[in-house]
């Protein structure tokens, strides 16, 4: 399937030097035929788990389970798999779209989560190919249930300070020994990728079929949400492993898991734009019905501002999704389904923007959930509307797939390992910014209509960041990784400048097309700057002063004054006119 | 068995309805849209006679270029190929425009069994499946919950949903035309694999041939105003009750 035709595909982290091509930028309005229509079958089935939440609540594995089969039989675990495994090989947009709509029923979107990204994947990506006819074609279709072992009670965030063992054998099998700790799907999964340490150093991945002796998982968790998915530890005694289970190679197992979070942190912002686009419609079809002070609340501003602003940041995330999905899709165009290294190369080229989707996707859900609360005043608080459940669901995402501290280090940490590296020019960008905020500046031409000033304060923002990560390579040289708050705030300013770049990419390209709804695409675009705009000030003034003081200082906050000269846009009307569109169509309007 | 499936385009249930300027249509440029859903009904048990006795799957529909979605979502689910009567005409047309359009097209395929959906979801006047039937020279009966097809071909029987939960059968000679019922089956959802597949299948696209039919036009459309006025009648009270009555019946209309 042809998601975008681009000639060159632009390399990862490349839009914060500058502006991208229109055409080399994927948009939702770009779906395919099929695209929609995989949308299509997948809200469908979306619709008919939604309608078990209650009965998956119960922790009712064996409808899990039958959901999951369904899902197979649709082919919705079938994306990313060769056909010669069983699986259909779909471009990763198509991926992406079954995510965006599985992402509105928190619980099952997790089960679905780990079994089609977390344990198909490694399987898909690293097994040999015995293994892959073993193992894939009954994953994919449902009829086994995958989980993935990595995090253990004392290593979370630090994966790789494992302690389950995998002791080598005479036959070359493995025994391992562990306890695994929060493993989505833990209580009813057939399969286990598990991660362990051979002989006490080398961190590897193994395939573990629940039936080997030893195999055990302990109690459900009590969850604060997701109480229709499985989480429980999985505990492994004496299991012994054959040499055939081995997945990738001894010592390699970082690879794998690194490379499955690359994935699933891109599905996961995936998956949170269904999510904030459902519950947008909750917000808006609330707000039309319920009436105060005789009108219907959809009628009042503070109502207004946030339903506008959850639209706006919606719009923002959603343009970031399938921005990046075209850029890794262009990167796979034309190359062999079955070449797994091409994939890996895909995923990592784009792995900065696979974590800005995990951190912005599950904070924009997190806040627009937050707002839906709201709307629904008391309704919000209790369980007879769905808003409190989404609620709980949700804060999870900003826990697993790496937490967003973590991730938020990586963001820059990222960028800056591949300008060390020669991949991204972001060295002689940061020199000639600084050189052009020392000269004298000319007055520049006030830009034409708010879709231009919005583009022109996004070539703004790029500055802004790359002024922020270039004195603090300065500052801090290999240090860096030390200043964990330097680097978050760094983060903060890529994240809002990708999605407002995206956001008025997209908005630009519906302008262009004519297309009906281009003027509240422009709307959305032009809110989400705004509010970025102000953003990135206060976040850049807070990283100068980490990093300089006294005169020095002074000249860096009056570079950032010239920098972020943006006339703010009348907020209030834009946010109104989003609002009253996802009033009158009862829905996310975009 | 060659079985055909007329399917129409609508916009899709959940969309604000407004009257377009012309005030003959509503305004539907920026809508989404879907299959008309007695349709889906009709394509699902095309599909299910399809299992049971062989034979092939034929969507026929008739309108603008944009129709070509549920064209393809009909052949995503399972259908063979495609005609597509395609003109800017047909959009909104109605039952007349429509089924003379669809018969222009169908005339020479000598379909074993034609199938459409009871009624649409947009103008809802259940005529094109009836005039459709006239103009290919096919018998036809309406309403269907259940088709029984004779072990040898020759004929069927039917299954018609009258009044008050009461059914009535009628055996009836092939080639026949059915206008089915929404709810007479379970509908799937089209599989990646279909979806994919529908690529490769054919969607041969006719011209309309003349000029679209005029013999039904809607003239005015309009939302129905909600009028909720208060109004006080002077006199006394032998005389206002007969004001009353006589505003209940000749303006009210309910008595
Ligand atoms: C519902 C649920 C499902 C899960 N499913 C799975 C699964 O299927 N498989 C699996 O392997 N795991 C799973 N997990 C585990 C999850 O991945 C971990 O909880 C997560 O990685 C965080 O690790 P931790 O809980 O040990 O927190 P910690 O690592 O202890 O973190 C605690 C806090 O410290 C911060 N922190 C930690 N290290 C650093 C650092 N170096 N710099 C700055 N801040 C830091 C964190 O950001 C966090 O705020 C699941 C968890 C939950 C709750």
């Amino acid at each position: 399937m042809t998601t975008t035709a681009i000639e060159t595909v632009p390399r990862g982290g490349e839009w914060l030097l500058e502006a991208a091509p229109q055409e080399t930028i994927f948009t939702p309005e770009r779906m395919t035929e099929e695209h929609r229509l995989i949308q299509q079958t997948a809200q469908e089935f979306t619709n008919e788990v939604a309608g078990h939440t209650e009965q998956l609540e119960t922790k009712d594995w064996d409808l899990t389970r039958e959901l999951l089969r369904r899902a197979g039989e649709l082919g919705l675990l079938a994306t990313d798999v060769p056909e010669a495994y069983g699986g259909l090989a779909l471009d990763k947009a198509s991926a992406a779209v079954i995510a965006g709509c599985l992402g509105q029923c928190g619980s099952f979107s997790a089960t679905y989560g780990a079994h089609a990204n977390l344990a198909i994947l490694p399987i898909r990506m690293f097994g040999t190919d015995e293994q892959k006819q073993r193992y894939l074609p009954s994953l994919v279709t449902g009829e086994t249930v995958g989980a993935y072992c990595l995090s253990e009670a004392g290593s979370g965030s630090d994966a790789l300070g494992a302690k389950a063992r995998a002791a080598r054998q005479a036959d070359g099998s493995f025994v391992l020994n562990g306890e695994k700790m929060w493993i989505t799907n833990g209580g009813f999964a057939d399969l286990y990728i598990v991660f362990a340490k051979v002989d006490g150093e080398h961190f590897t991945a193994f395939i573990v079929e629940r039936g080997f002796d030893g195999v055990s998982t302990g109690k459900e968790e009590h969850k604060m949400g997701l109480h229709g998915s499985s989480t429980t530890p999985v505990v492994l005694q004496d299991v012994r492993v054959p040499a055939d289970n081995l997945l990738g190679e001894v010592g390699k197992g970082h690879k794998v898991a690194f490379n499955v979070l690359n994935y699933g942190r891109f599905k996961l912002g995936a998956s949170t734009v269904g999510g904030a686009r459902g519950a947008i419609g909750e917000s808006a079809r609330y707000a039309a019905s319920r009436r105060q002070f005789g009108q219907p609340i959809a009628s009042f501003g503070a109502v207004k501002h946030k339903i506008g602003g959850m639209v706006a940041r919606t719009y923002a995330l959603e343009s970031m999704v399938f921005r990046t999905v075209g850029l890794i899709d262009g990167t796979l165009e034309g190359v062999d389904p079955g070449d797994g290294g091409a994939i890996l190369r895909a995923l990592e080229e784009y792995a900065v923007e696979s974590s800005i989707l995990k951190v912005a996707g599950s904070e924009t859900l997190h806040d627009v959930l937050d707002e839906n609360v709201q709307i629904h005043g008391g309704n919000g608080f209790v369980r007879d509307y769905p808003a409190e459940r989404h609620y709980r669901d949700s804060r999870v995402n900003r826990i697993f797939e790496g937490t967003n501290e973590i991730n938020r280090l990586l963001i820059p940490g990222m960028l800056v390992k591949r300008a060390v590296k020669g991949d991204l020019a972001l060295i002689p960008a940061a020199k000639k910014l600084q050189d052009e905020l020392l000269a004298p500046s000319g007055a520049a031409a006030a830009p034409d209509g708010p879709l231009e000033a919005a583009a022109a304060a996004v070539g703004m923002f790029r500055k802004v960041g790359l002024a922020v990560i270039g004195l603090a390579m300065q500052t801090y040289g290999q240090k860096l990784s030390e200043q964990q708050e330097v680097l978050s705030f760094a983060a903060d300013i890529v994240i809002d400048t990708y999605a407002a770049d995206s956001a008025v990419a997209r908005a630009r390209a519906a302008a262009a097309s004519g297309a009906t709804g281009a003027d509240l695409q422009a709307d959305a675009a032009a809110s989400y700057v705004d509010g970025a705009a102000m953003r990135i000030e206060a976040t850049a003034r807070s990283a100068f002063a980490a990093m300089a003081e006294g005169d020095e200082l002074r000249t860096r906050l009056a570079g950032l004054r010239r920098l972020l000269k943006v006339t703010p846009a009348n907020d209030v009307r834009l946010r109104r006119r989003l609002s009253d569109a996802a009033v009158e169509r009862g829905a996310y309007p975009l | 068995m060659k079985t055909a499936v007329c399917i129409k385009q609508v916009v899709t249930r959940d969309w604000p309805l407004r009257p377009a300027e012309s005030a003959t249509w509503v305004r539907d440029d920026d809508a989404s849209f879907e299959m008309n859903e007695p349709d889906a009904y009709a394509l699902e048990e095309a599909l299910r006679l399809k299992e049971r006795h062989g034979g092939e799957v034929v969507v026929c529909s008739a309108g603008p270029a944009r129709i070509s979605q549920v064209i393809r979502e009909a052949l995503a689910r399972g259908a063979d190929r495609a005609i597509h009567v395609e003109s800017d005409a047909l959009s909104a047309a109605g039952a007349d425009a429509v089924a003379a359009a669809l018969a222009a097209a169908m005339q020479d395929e000598s379909f074993d069994l034609v199938l459409t959906g009871l009624q649409s979801d947009d103008q809802g006047f259940g005529q094109t499946g009836v005039v459709l039937a006239e103009r290919l020279g096919l018998p036809h009966a309406t309403i269907i919950m259940e088709v029984d097809i004779a072990a040898d071909g020759a004929g069927l029987r039917v299954k018609r949903e009258l009044e008050s939960g009461w059914f009535q059968w009628v055996a009836m000679p092939l080639p026949a035309l059915l206008t089915i019922q929404s709810g007479i089956n379970q509908l799937r959802y089209a599989t990646l694999r279909g979806i994919m597949a529908a690529k490769r299948k054919e969607i041969r696209t006719v011209p309309l041939d003349g000029v679209a039919s005029q013999g039904q036009r809607i003239l005015e459309l309009y939302v129905p105003e909600k009028t909720s006025a208060t109004r006080f009648i002077d006199g006394s009270a032998p005389e206002a009750a007969r004001e009353l009555v006589r505003l209940l019946r000749e303006e009210a209309r309910v008595l």
